[in-house]
């Protein structure tokens, strides 16, 4: 069910959420926590000022509850898209958290297997803003953060199997790291850097971000309900018409 | 577990938005439009000191690349007043291929149609199909017409633009070989193998795309029925009785059917050219009762010149001085 340790790539797991099939519901929702934990994990932490380990466990009880109680199956998508959804139902499960303190048994169910909280929290700290006002646009920019992480660790996975380390060592180089003395690194700097002429620098760039690209429409296609919200998705993240 | 930060995804999200033109002789000013085939930029020609358009498409492997980069020249070869010329082609550092065109500026078909009477419409509506001949005689079939794509200049041009979806034909010089400017050779004939034109791909845009094209194939009668919508909202919602030929020419050109059209746009400019010189057309069968108004109103003049000659004999047989 996974590849390289992420989702599998399927029509769409939102859509195996309500599933008849207990293993498939399963699996659907545990790869929906996997692409969900991080906004869910920041929502928690910055927006409900929770700490820490109180987040990472209501992360984890969040998913809990949604596959015990099966709430994500409700999702309508006439109404919204699904990652409002999520965000509702998480506001619902804080609201209802705070009332019931100290009842909930967390961190029981369903785990987000792989996941290091505290090396996120102390990344986020580093190299994120917190000045986002709107709570929709803030979990919005966190998915997103998810998903190109995702997107990232599958592109090593794929150029590590497929021989195209020095296509992945570039893109890391020019479009994810940050660069040291706030200039980003020319191509002529890079080919000096790897060994490579700058042609080349430029065609393992070109390859290595379609591929990325690629992988990212993967990634988002397994987290829309429908073909309609995917092209809307891919059309506000990347800007491409995706049909 | 790999952390990208605020600026790493600005820069991911925008890889598509910002292209890379260093090395070439071209700067990107801004951006004036996107679609599902790419990007279009106002840029500047630093050579010639001019503006220019610059569509950068979407991500293409190196076979695509080149098949654009044929299109392009296929483009390029189209040269006639309603086609937006292309000056050049290239592939950028990240291997996107672009497109450097003139910039147009004007204004949209259904904008400037909004405040013209019928006749001038139709009269714009005859150059696009002029246009359009012109590139169907060279094998090249447009795919995505509609209002949006045709811009009426600041001295009346027709210019269509967008032919990122066209098609070129297996060999455009050979059009010019044939003696009937209207036979669409190679691909773009009615009735013949649309070859370059993937059958899972259809692009084109709803309400102008023809039934075909939707199912995958498409001829130079796709950009028949596409006309026919654009006609259509030219043609106003009046349903005078005086606009039923020209409902009848609408209704033809978008048949459902490609072999119940027009076969050629030249047919089609034809119809409409009898429409406004007050000629029968072809696509519509005549009541009597039609015949004598359009006949009537037509000669209007002379008709109105011999009844008053008629009348002037008339009262000098009974006038007596």
């Amino acid at each position: 069910m996974t590849q390289g340790g992420f989702p599998a790539t399927r029509p769409s797991v939102v859509r195996d959420l309500g599933s008849a099939d207990p293993a498939r519901r399963a699996a659907a929702h545990e790869a929906l926590a996997r692409s969900y934990w991080r906004p869910v994990y920041v929502y928690v932490r910055l927006r409900w000022r929770r700490s820490p380990e109180d987040a990472q466990d209501l992360t984890q009880e969040f998913f809990t509850r949604a596959f015990e109680r099966d709430y994500l199956s409700r999702y309508d998508p006439g109404k919204a898209r699904f990652r409002t959804f999520v965000r509702t139902c998480l506001d619902g499960f804080l609201a209802n958290e705070d009332k019931a303190a100290g009842r909930l048994k967390r961190g029981g169910g369903l785990t987000i297997a792989g996941v290091d909280f505290a090396r996120f929290d102390a990344d986020l700290a580093a190299h994120a803003r917190s000045d986002e006002p709107d709570p929709e646009r803030w979990f919005y920019l966190e998915w997103v953060r998810g998903l190109f992480a995702d997107a990232v660790d599958l592109l090593r996975a794929r150029c590590d199997a497929e021989g195209h380390g020095p296509a992945f060592t570039l893109f890391v180089r020019y479009d994810v790291e940050e660069p040291v003395d706030g200039a980003r690194p020319t191509y002529a700097t890079l080919a000096q850097e790897t060994g490579l002429r700058v042609t080349d620098v430029t065609n393992q760039l070109a390859w290595a971000r379609r591929a990325f690209r690629d992988i990212v429409l993967t990634l988002l296609r397994d987290v829309c309900a429908s073909d309609e919200e995917f092209r809307a998705e891919a059309r506000d993240l990347l800007g491409v018409d995706a049909s | 577990m790999t952390f990208v930060s605020d600026a790493a995804i600005a820069r991911l999200r925008g890889l598509e938005d910002h292209p890379d033109f260093a090395g070439t002789r071209y700067d990107v000013l801004d951006e004036i439009g996107r679609g599902g085939m790419g990007i279009v930029f106002r840029g500047r020609d630093r050579e010639l000191g001019r503006e220019v358009a610059i569509k950068v498409t979407a991500w293409s492997t190196a076979a695509e690349a080149d098949r654009l980069r044929r299109e392009a020249r296929t483009l390029a070869a189209l040269e006639h007043p309603g086609i937006v010329p292309v000056h050049d082609v290239g592939r950028l550092p990240d291997g996107r291929v672009f497109t450097v065109m003139m910039l147009v500026r004007g204004e949209r078909l259904d904008v400037c149609a909004a405040r013209l009477p019928l006749h001038d419409r139709l009269r714009l509506f005859d150059r696009i199909c002029d246009a359009m001949s012109f590139a169907h005689a060279r094998g090249v079939i447009h795919r995505d017409l509609k209002p949006a794509n045709i811009m009426i200049g600041p001295f009346g041009q027709v210019l269509v633009l967008d032919w990122g979806l066209a098609r070129p034909g297996s060999d455009p010089g050979a059009a010019h070989s044939g003696s009937d400017p209207d036979v669409v050779p190679g691909v773009a004939h009615p009735g013949s193998d649309p070859g370059l034109t993937p059958a899972t791909i259809h692009g084109g845009t709803d309400g102008y795309m023809a039934p075909e094209q939707v199912r995958g194939t498409v001829d130079a009668r796709s950009d028949v029925y596409a006309l026919g919508a654009i006609l259509d909202g030219l043609s106003g919602e009046s349903a005078s009785r005086l606009l039923r030929p020209l409902r009848s020419v609408v209704d033809r050109a978008r048949r459902a059917d490609p072999g119940a059209r027009y076969q050629t746009v030249a047919d089609l400019a034809a119809d409409v050219r009898r429409f406004l010189d007050g000629a029968a057309v072809t696509a519509h069968k005549e009541t009597v009762l039609e015949r004598t108004r359009r006949v009537a109103r037509t000669y209007r003049t002379p008709i109105a010149l011999v009844l008053a000659y008629l009348a002037m004999r008339g009262l000098l047989l009974f006038w007596r001085p």
